[in-house]
This record gives C-alpha cells, structure tokens and sequence, in this order.
C-alpha cells in the first residue's frame, strides 16, 4: 500500500481542481485507455466474471502500458492478461481466479511466487470499505473484520481504538484509484450511468477514483434517463470518458443480457494447462492485439455463440425485466441482436441508442 | 434412485440439518449452498441465503447450479440484489445468523488457510486468497465449516491465518478485537466436530455410522478431542437424498 492511496485532501483537492462537467463525455475507447498513464492504481468495476469492463481492458492492453497496480475484489482474466504482458507490478485483490472448476490460477501463482507481481492481499469487505472509505472523502473507516487473522500480521492495516467505548477496531485505510475503469447497462452521452441486477461496487469505485471511464451496453437519450432518474447511480459530473461497447464485458456476464461463456473458460484453462502464460499471449494475440476493433474482436466469437449466452441469461432473467423495462438487449451492428426469450414481449426500440 | 449416500451426499445432507428454521445463512457456493437449499426444501421453509455477491433469498434452477457468488445463476429468483459491501455489512450488523464456508487448510482451532503455503511475500505456493471466507469467519454469529476429511487438510498449525477461527484458543478472538461470532462447528465426510468451549480446541461430537475414532485419527493431522458418548449422525434419508439430487442433476458438486 502507497500512502498517496489514502491522501485523502490530496485526493479531495484533485475533484475540486477537476472540471465537473454535465457536458459531453462520448469518445472512443482508445481516446478512453489513452488516459491511463504508466503506474497508475487501476481500479476495475463489476466483480470476478459480472461486468468486467472487458472492452476497455483490451483497450488499455493495447495501449502498452507498464507498472500498473490492478485493484478488483476478485480478479479474474484481466489480472492474467496483464500479468501475461509484464502491464501490472501489484495486485491489491482478496481472491484471484476464474471459478472454483478452474483452479487455482496458474498464471498468478507463476508472477507471485517468481516475484514478479506482488499479491496484496485484503479481506473482501475490507477492499470494499477501501473504496467505500474514498466514496466518502474520509481517510479510513472502522470495522470488526480482519481482526486476528494474519492478513493484518503481513499487511499494512492498522488498528484504532473506538474513542467512545474503548474497543479495538479494523481501521480500513481508504483506497483512492487513479483511474476507475467501469462498464455499465446504460448511459448517456453525458456520463450518467444506470445499472441493471447487482450493483457491484461500481458506484464506490467511480466516487473514489480520480478519472472515470465507462463502457455502456447501451447510449440512451437524456430524455430516457431524465424519465428514470432514480435508475442512474453514477451522476455525469463524475465521469470523464464514456464509449458505447454492446457486449463489452463479454466473454464474462452482463446480469440479464448475457450470460459467461464457461466453455470459453475451460478452453482457455486447457491451453494455459498445455502451454503456461503462451497461452494467454495467444488468446491476447487473436483477440486483444489482432482485431482493429472491439466489434472487429467480437465477430470472433461469431453471432451464434452471442445469441446462445443471450438466450442463457433469459432463462435466468426475464427479458422483459432488463435495461429497466425501456430497451432492447444490445444489438451489435457487426452481428446482429441477441435473441429474445421465446414468448417475451420485445420492447419497443425507439430508445436503444442504436440506428 | 439408490438410497446409498456418497461422502459429498452425506456431507451436504448432515451440514443442511446444522441450520435451523427462521434463521439466515451466509453461503459460499458449492456443497454450503446446496445444503442450504437442501434444508429450505426441507425442515427450515423460513431461512433465508444471503450470498457475498450482493444476493438475498434466491433459489437455485435446477441444472443451472451456481459457479461463483456473483452471477445470474446464483441470483436467480432472489428477493433483493444489493451490493457486495452492503452484505457484508449485514453480517457485521448482526443480521446472519450462520456462515457457511467450505476449508482448505483447518487447525485444531478451527482456522482456516486459503493464502499461502512458505513464505507471504514468496510463497511456496499461492493460494486464491480469502475471498469473503475472513469477513464470514469474523462477522457472522457462528460459524460452520464444510469439508471433506483429509489428513493434508486437517493440520496441527495453519501456514496462513486467513480466517480467524479461535486463534490460538481461550480468549484469542477477544484479544484481538473479534468481539462476537467463532467456528462452532465442522462438518466432515467423517461426522461432525464441536470446539471444546474452555479450550477451543476441536472435539468430536457425532461420527456418521460405520466411522471409528481409529479413522478420525488416521484422518487427522493433531489429536481431535473426544467427548463422553459421541453420536452416530443420522444417515442421509430418502427424501433428502431425492431433493439433493434435482438440485445438481449434473452431479457437478455432488461428484
């Protein structure tokens, strides 16, 4: 842990010096990645396989950068992709892997235990409240987790005694990223954000860090999200970049659009098992290096393989109950829209944000 | 359907009946949330699972088993979707009741290693990490540890404190801060163990049939303590045994 990570009137002045715009924030995800500078604290919205802004981690891949420190609860795929290309010195994680059918993953134990990376590691709540702690301007919170456990004996975490009863608290330092990279259900082009299912941590995250990037599922007009205003969880003035990405935390899930695709896991568990960290150079070359864009990346996978984890999902969730009830699924113009549910009414398209 | 339990059956069926009606649970995925449905589909109708990913009271699809805590599967159907940290902030409320977590590496004292084996910053080998596993341990009202029972995982002293079990016995979790909750419990494919409460140190307290203490032992890494009279588990009836197996007709955890 860096101190400067828990500055926060540093962190206060650098909103304050920021301009809060409720202008337009829409841009291409290269002029997005290009704002992630060598070094800094990445902080990735959605958790393990849910919402990985994947788009922008492809993006960011391809820009080359070095020296990261890679912050998400559950790290999973985009910590081995960078790990893979020598991107990320540090990760601050409680959990790092795919699933429990996966393993233990390999490409980690491979950079840590060869001291190539260094694994920081913080129980799941307390990660939370570091972003929590930001949220809220304050240096660190207290808590009654990690107490006792050798994650404080090796980590950086203090304690602080409660003033009022006398007690011995968790004192959580506060964890302000440089640059919170998130993907959501919906936004506008001015940055306001709408999330569909579990929130995640994401409205913590874009609160806490000092540059927000978001990838959306969907652009909707003002006059969609002016109508549902208790929908949107991360205000525009927060937000610096916004870049319409339909599928773009495939191949993990977007609750109710799409599911993971979990054979894409166990086919790139088998190559890493056939082949070590080539295998992740391979995939990033086919997928990440290869295709001139993200829509260009998804034809990868083909139409039919969208369209069956859209189907996945509806079984879970109705079709009818996602982007709020006021849009379709998002429809790649490469490939075509993911099938509705069978029987599931189609909501009207006037406000799905694509022609 | 044969009524022959195997040892991931018996051990889903004998943690189910750990939980009590009325009550909640906070679940990892995998044979904890099988026997927490198992037990909603049996003598608790009123538990409610609450999942660290943000997931209160969902059900589980048949066939459709959950992978991780943070996914559609695992939240279908629920009755509220919330964030990560505002449910773990429900367990240190005081609002779960029971925690539910599976064991990689467990001491006589209940704690739990899921970091490191060697050294921290140059592990011989690097675990997953904690996940939720230490807030469970530290937050809920008590807590339960399902596991096969293996000697390489039952050890005389954890490599790595992950998840505060009792620390180092009488008065640990006081002393460092942890002022409510404790391993109350282990559920084993052997039968299932209690902590002594002076000492905290485990203690047998039912075998499922046909187990002897010659088996614990040879199963077991320190010497588990024994009480007077120790029960024979039920075994896994027909019914329970039925229900388990819609839930994961695959046998994707059930093996």
């Amino acid at each position: 842990m860096k101190p400067s990570e828990y500055d926060f009137v540093a962190a206060r002045r650098r909103l304050e010096a920021k301009e809060k715009s409720a202008g337009e924030k829409l841009t291409s995800l290269e002029d997005a990645a290009a704002r992630v500078t060598n070094g800094d604290v990445v902080a990735v919205g959605g958790i393990l396989f849910s919402r990985t802004p994947m788009a922008l981690v492809h993006a960011i891949l391809r820009e080359r950068r070095t020296g990261l420190t890679l912050v998400r609860n559950l790290m999973c795929q985009e910590g081995e992709f960078m790990m893979a290309v020598g991107a990320v010195e540090r990760v601050v994680t409680a959990w790092f892997g795919i699933g429990l059918p996966w393993g233990v993953s390999k490409i980690m134990r491979e950079h840590v235990e060869g001291g190539k990376v260094v694994y920081e590691e913080w129980s799941h709540l307390a990660l939370g409240l570091r972003f929590r702690a930001a949220a809220m301007g304050v240096p660190f919170l207290p808590a009654l987790t990690m107490l006792g456990s050798d994650l404080v004996a090796i980590g950086p975490m203090k304690t602080v005694i409660d003033p009022y009863t006398g007690t011995t608290l968790a004192a959580i330092p506060a964890l302000y990223p440089d640059v919170a990279i998130l993907h959501v259900h919906r936004a506008d082009r001015f940055g306001n954000c709408q999330i569909d299912g579990y929130p995640h941590m994401d409205a913590d995250i874009a609160r806490a860090a000092s540059t927000v990037l978001v990838t959306a599922e969907a652009l909707i007009p003002d006059e969609e999200v002016r109508r549902h205003p208790d929908r949107t969880v991360i205000p525009g003035f927060l937000v610096d970049a916004v870049v319409p990405a339909p599928w773009g935390a495939f191949p993990h899930e977007c609750y109710g659009l799409y599911e993971a695709d979990f054979e894409h896991f166990d086919e790139y568990a088998a190559a890493i098992d056939a082949r070590g960290t080539a295998g992740v150079t391979e995939f990033l070359d086919r997928h990440v290096y290869g295709p001139a864009s993200w829509l260009e990346s998804l034809e990868l996978w083909g139409a039919e393989r969208l369209a069956r984890q859209a189907r996945r999902a509806h079984e879970l969730v109705p079709a009818t109950d996602i982007m709020g009830g006021l849009s379709t699924p998002p429809k790649p113009p490469a490939l075509g829209a993911p099938r509705q549910s069978r029987g599931a009414p189609r909501p009207p398209d006037a406000f799905t944000g694509y022609a | 359907m044969t009524t022959i339990a195997s040892p991931t059956e018996w051990l889903a069926v004998v943690a189910s009946r750990q939980l009590r009606d009325h009550t909640t649970v906070f679940a990892g995925v995998g044979v904890p949330l099988l026997a927490a449905a198992l037990a909603q589909a049996t003598h608790a109708p009123n538990l409610t699972i609450v999942v660290e990913g943000g997931i209160v009271g969902p059900r589980i699809k048949p066939g459709r088993l959950p992978i991780s805590t943070n996914e559609m599967r695992t939240a279908y159907r629920a009755t509220m979707l919330t964030g990560i940290t505002d449910t773990f902030l429900l367990a240190q409320r005081g609002a779960l009741d029971v925690g539910f977590i599976g064991g990689a590496q467990i001491d006589p004292y209940g704690n739990v290693n899921t970091t490191v084996i060697g050294d921290y910053a140059r592990p011989k080998v690097r675990l997953p990490g904690t996940g939720g596993a230490n807030d469970i341990a530290s937050l809920c009202r008590q807590v339960i540890i399902v596991t096969a029972h293996e000697r390489r995982r039952f050890v005389p002293r954890v490599a790595f404190v992950t998840s505060p079990g009792w620390l180092d016995g009488a008065g640990g979790r006081e002393r460092a801060g942890l002022r409510f909750g404790g391993v109350s419990g282990v559920v084993t494919t052997l039968g299932v163990f209690g902590f002594d409460p002076t000492t905290r140190r485990m203690r047998v307290d039912a075998l499922h049939p046909g187990v002897t203490m010659d088996d614990v032992r040879a199963n077991t890494g320190f010497e588990v303590l024994s009480a007077d009279g120790i029960d024979t588990t039920a075994p896994p009836a027909a019914d329970e045994l039925e229900l388990l197996r819609a839930l994961d007709p695959e046998r994707r955890f059930l093996g």
